[in-house]
């Protein structure tokens, strides 16, 4: 117990001390995983909702892989990106391997199963709410969804957390596509599976728990704007 | 067809009033219609037609199949059997186009008032500027100008109602479906909602209306539906229907009397 006393207090220092390393990574983290997210909201909320509103054959079966893809181990993921974006690989020209870039395809492939699957979810129970006076409105396809989208968007902010939490705390696909090389590839999981292997627990144990303060932050504020949403019976 | 006709036929309903007779989707007609659901017949081969300048009233017990019976004629739903006829032919994109549907429970957006109102309009193909001055027009003649800017799920149940109506009517539909749209409401938000639809007739729109509420009944109706099991039972002008009842399940209903 003494070092977990320890690391409370180093994980302290290191956030007061201002390191311009620690706050690399940080920001690094930060935005990989948000524009991952991004991204992934991107295709995944359309990809949700058809698949909660419309009928078309092979649907049970996209339906059946998303759930089944919300579980992708993220090193599997890792090694088919590694793969593709490796310089024999057929994206090797892009020359993205060991970028941040990769780290965010990587993470948003992991992610976008997640957003689609939980996406459709919340799209079907809203679409059996407006289903009819949508249609006595004879609104056309494309409308329909986007104004399911519209009208989930506060739900649909508690799926894009659960994307961001997957990306946050993932670090088996970003350490084999990103390679983990310091000032440039250097998230807050990388690092902290460094430190362990290297020994210096304390320092690990500090890192982890500046990134869970950070996963509670973001939720925090997440939540803040949700329940402002149920107070005017948006959510 | 002479192309002046078909010039007018390619206009928006709202821009040609007058032509309005000339264009017309009435009447609506039923051959037959069945609807058949978990083996059980709900709708058990109903004939009707529909007039324009009438204002039909469908009355009934529970389980009648009166709701039933209304989005079958909006199209909500499809028929088991029997076809729903406009003006002769199925319902086409002019038909469905010009009627509209209020709900006994409204379903609103989570949005503003006029977002609501708004979202309706452009669905219907109104440019955006037009689609937001009709409907700050239609709240304000809903008494709901001061609500604009609310979420429309905070309203109260009546304001919610009076909403969805003047959503349904900011359409101008010239046929506009009613199912029991103040089932649930006080006797203030009821007559609210009632100058709203009698507005709309006076405008010139068709109603079709299923009521459980004797005195609506009578304050509406033209004519009168009488289902019972999925069957029309009565169908009769207004005045004949409540003095002397065609049917004896329709005089124990007036009458107060359970009908089983």
């Amino acid at each position: 117990m003494q070092d977990f006393g320890a690391a409370f207090g180093l994980a302290f220092d290191l956030i007061l001390s201002g390191d311009s390393d620690l706050a690399e990574i940080i920001l690094l983290s930060l935005r990989v995983s948000l524009s991952a997210v991004f991204f992934a909201c991107l295709i995944g909320l359309p990809i949700g909702a058809a698949a909660a509103i419309f009928r078309f054959p092979g649907r049970t079966a996209v339906v059946l892989v998303l759930n089944a893809m919300m579980g992708l181990p993220p090193v599997v993921v890792g090694l088919f990106l590694y793969l593709l974006l490796s310089n024999a690989g057929p994206l090797g020209v892009l020359g993205l391997l060991y970028t941040a870039t990769a780290m965010i395809i990587a993470q948003a492939v992991l992610v976008t199963p997640i957003i689609a699957a939980l996406a459709r979810q919340v799209i079907a129970d809203l679409h059996a709410e407006y289903d009819e006076q949508l249609r006595s409105l004879h609104l056309p396809g494309y409308q329909v969804l986007t104004t399911l989208l519209w009208d989930g968007r506060y739900s649909l902010l508690t799926v894009a957390l659960a994307g961001f939490g997957r990306a946050i705390a993932e670090v088996g696909a970003v350490i084999i596509v990103g390679g983990n090389i310091n000032h440039l590839t250097r998230v807050m999981t990388t690092a902290i599976a460094l430190e362990t292997s290297k020994g210096d627990l304390g320092l690990a144990l500090a890192l982890g728990i500046i990134l869970i303060s950070l996963a509670l932050l973001v939720n925090g504020c997440v939540m803040a704007l949700r329940s402002t949403a149920v107070k005017a019976a948006y959510a | 067809m002479p192309e002046a006709a078909i010039k007018l036929l390619d206009e928006p309903a709202d821009r040609r009033p007058a032509a309005r007779a000339a264009t017309t989707i009435l009447p609506l007609e039923t051959r037959s219609l069945c609807f058949e659901a978990g083996g059980r017949r709900l709708i058990d081969g109903i004939d009707l037609t529909l007039e324009a300048g009438t204002r039909t009233v469908i009355m009934g017990p529970n389980g009648a199949g009166k709701s039933l019976l209304l989005r079958l004629l909006h199209g909500l739903i499809a028929p088991s059997a029997g076809t729903v006829l406009w003006r002769g032919r199925p319902a086409g994109p002019e038909a469905r186009r010009r009627q509209a549907m209020v709900f006994q429970r409204p379903v609103l957006l989570r949005r503003s008032a006029a977002a609501n109102m708004r979202h309706a309009l452009r669905a219907s193909g109104l440019p955006r500027r037009e689609a937001r001055e009709r409907a700050m027009a239609w709240l304000d003649r809903a008494d709901l100008a001061r609500f604009a800017d609310q979420p429309a799920r905070l309203l109260s149940g009546g304001e919610q109602q009076r909403l969805a109506v003047a959503r349904a009517l900011s359409l101008e539909p010239e046929v506009l479906f009613l199912d029991e749209p103040t089932a649930s409401l006080d006797p203030a938000s009821t007559l609210g909602i009632e100058a709203l639809i009698q507005s709309a007739v006076d405008a010139g729109t068709k109603i079709v209306m299923v009521t459980h509420h004797l005195g609506q009944a009578h304050r509406f109706a033209d004519e009168v539906v009488f289902l019972y099991r999925g069957r029309v039972e009565a169908f009769d002008r207004a005045p004949a229907f409540f003095d002397r009842p065609s049917s004896d399940k329709a005089r124990a209903f007036i009458e107060g009397r359970i009908v089983l």
